[in-house]
């Protein structure tokens, strides 16, 4: 048993992203849209309704030319890995959505959600999304979506699992392969996809893995760390004013 | 027409009259019904929420007629329970057959109401059959549900104390025995309904990452746990009070004593008073003490609509102004002060709920997100009008044809 009263293993999913080395191009957002059969619809300016599991953040530094400056902050789910249990996990009255203790990703069961949208509520990150409408894509893309994750119907909610199904899939290939499944290793799609290199993806608690050593450099940050929610995404930056937009501070 | 059913020695408005006013509310309520079943059929876009307000009019309604019909559970408490020990308390015995309609309506209501809100209403079973312990809203589920059928086994005998259903033995006998055991059945949802006030409460006070909503409390419940049962009691009674009064207008009858109202206003005085005291506590700790550390202060939670206009109505008008009104033994006399502490009571309750369920969600967390602005839509808007236009419904049915006054028909002679 860990400190945090649950049977926890060696494995923490984590991520680091570099906002110094984001362009905002938007790639991981592409890209985690296309993987996760992310519906969307003709129109889709109401963002409050669109749903994104990786939204991306203009910040600015609230200052004027020529001393204004943008950064942007891709968004995927937290993870949170706050003591017991993370902020929307513990609240879904029917078991829909649980954080997995082997490796610490926080998932959801789109069939048995019945889309209370109480978790939505909980999250302080804004990382889960709504089905408002029954999902739809354009005709030619119905044959493209990808076979390893299923379309969530209307009314239930969504959010980004860490490419849950590249895990699953890393794992029986280490076991084909006969190496250790717990030791297997993969990349989400968005991190992948970005052409910075600015995401980078694995196990926090693997000393030797990149992902452990980014989290502890000195420019390491969480987003909200005063809540105690503990993400299990680390954001990069050697500019202060992002810096400081990272949590509220009464200073 | 309708003779037959009225309860002997009591007069009532006549038929055409009285059929059409229940039309009145019959299209209202096939106004809702029509909008929550579009709402089913279409689904939830053709509401106000969005992904960033997940609670919206549905939920804050809920909340408010929840705690407003806690005049039934605390009534009955206080009439079935306590009266042996405090014989003042028998007094309530004049107003409790309403206390038990209000009661009944405004949780069958809500539940109904309830429905329309999950995205997934035909899987609304999975509350029961998948039910996580550790979250409030199972415990609401599971604590309204029960409360809900204790309340229809309370109004049966009402509905069995007809004078054309009471003609029958048997139903009499029913009714007679039900009448026995109801004590049973108060004191249960007594139990019942001060875990599921307190729940609804737990329901926003455990949102540890939602600052304005969360508290620490004792064990494993939050402080708004203990402040929604509080403020539940402290309002529910005042607004049987005012439904009473409200009937004593419209039909130009009197219906209990004046002591009743005097008895319930000393009551919810002193309950506002002790709210008041914990509720201004709590504010001045979640303000001064818990924000702080988050690293915000007051006034990041108030902005635009949501302004601390919010906090000034609740707290002063609606809360220490009602409860400094109620317990002055002089005020109480006046009637206009009597009933307006009453109404700004149950306002205050109902703000309470608006601020805890949507202003909770509106305030910004992370420091470069926008404060956001929810406006209910129609189809919000119908179905809980409807649910009003129920409680009306029944509350009017229930006086014409069931014996809910057992002072009336002296106290108009």
């Amino acid at each position: 048993m860990s400190e945090k009263g649950h049977a926890q293993s060696n494995i923490r999913l984590g991520m680091v992203i570099d906002l110094d080395k984001c362009t905002g191009c938007g790639a991981c957002s592409a890209a985690c849209q296309a993987e996760n059969n992310i519906s969307f619809r003709p129109d889709e300016s109401n963002k409050l309704r669109s749903i994104s599991w990786m939204y991306i953040y203009q910040l600015d530094n609230k200052k004027d030319y020529p001393d204004y400056k943008i950064a942007y902050l891709p968004r995927p789910c937290m993870h949170c890995d706050a003591d017991h249990h993370s902020p929307c996990t513990f609240v879904c009255p029917v078991n829909a959505t649980t954080r997995d203790e082997n490796n610490g990703i926080v998932t959801h069961i789109y069939p048995r959600c019945i889309g209370c949208r109480y978790c939505m509520v909980a999250c302080p990150y804004h990382a889960r999304s709504f089905n408002w409408w029954d999902p739809t894509w354009p005709k030619p893309m119905t044959s493209m979506l990808s076979p390893e994750v299923s379309p969530r119907m209307r009314g239930v909610v969504e959010k980004c699992t860490f490419c849950h199904h590249r895990y699953n899939k890393a794992r029986a290939k280490a076991y084909v392969d006969g190496t250790d499944p717990n030791k297997a290793t993969y990349n989400p799609a968005c991190a992948d996809a970005c052409p910075t290199k600015a995401i980078t993806f694995g196990n926090l608690l693997d000393e030797k893995s990149e992902v452990a050593k980014l989290s502890k450099d000195p420019r390491a940050f969480r987003v909200l760390e005063k809540l105690q929610t503990k993400p299990k995404v680390y954001y990069l930056s050697k500019q202060d004013w992002i810096r400081n937009l990272a949590d509220n501070s009464l200073t | 027409m309708d003779r037959i059913l009225i309860p002997d020695g009591v007069k009532r408005c006549s038929f055409p009259i009285f059929s059409l006013w229940i039309l009145v509310l019959l299209g209202v309520i096939g106004w809702g019904i029509a909008a929550g079943a579009a709402v089913l059929i279409k689904a939830l876009n053709l509401t106000g929420l969005n992904d960033y307000f997940g609670f919206g009019a549905y939920i804050t309604a809920d909340l408010a007629i929840i705690a407003l019909g806690a005049g039934a559970f605390f009534s009955g408490f206080l009439y079935y329970g306590l009266s042996k020990f405090f014989p003042s308390l028998k007094e309530l015995g004049k107003i409790i057959n309403l206390a038990v309609v209000v009661g009944f309506v405004c949780y069958t209501g809500a539940l109904a109401v309830l429905l329309l809100e999950i995205g997934q209403p035909l899987r609304g079973w999975f509350g029961y059959w998948h039910a996580n312990v550790h979250s409030m809203l199972t415990e609401v589920i599971f604590c309204i549900t029960c409360y809900a059928i204790v309340l229809v086994i309370e109004y049966v005998p009402l509905v069995l104390e007809n004078r054309k259903v009471s003609e029958s033995k048997p139903m009499a006998i029913l009714a007679h025995s039900m009448h026995d055991v109801m004590a049973i059945f108060a004191l249960t949802g007594t139990f019942l309904s001060f875990f599921h006030q307190g729940s609804l409460g737990g329901v926003a006070g455990v949102c540890f990452a939602r600052p304005f909503a969360f508290r620490e409390g004792l064990f494993i419940w939050p402080w708004t746990f203990f402040l929604f049962i509080l403020s539940a009691i402290s309002s529910g009674p005042a607004f049987t009070a005012l439904i009473c009064k409200a009937m004593e207008i419209v039909t130009r009858k009197r219906l209990v004593d004046r002591t009743v109202y005097e008895l319930i206003g000393k009551i919810e005085g002193g309950l506002l008073s002790f709210y008041m005291i914990l509720k201004l506590a709590d504010t001045a700790n979640w303000a001064f003490n818990m924000s702080p550390r988050f690293g915000l202060k007051l006034t990041d939670y108030y902005w635009g609509p949501y302004g601390l206009w919010l906090l000034i109505a609740e707290v002063g008008i609606c809360g220490v102004l009602p409860a400094l009104i109620l317990i002055s033994p002089k005020a109480r006399k006046s009637s206009f002060l009597l009933f307006g502490a009453f109404l700004l009571d149950i306002i205050g309750v109902s703000i309470n709920r608006f601020v805890m369920t949507i202003q909770a969600i509106a305030a910004p967390v992370m420091p470069f997100d926008k404060w956001q602005v929810y406006v209910p839509s129609v189809y919000e808007v119908a179905p809980v009008l409807a649910m009003l236009a129920y409680c009306a419904l029944v509350i009017s049915l229930s006086y014409r044809y069931m014996p809910l006054f057992p002072r009336e028909t002296e106290l108009n002679r």
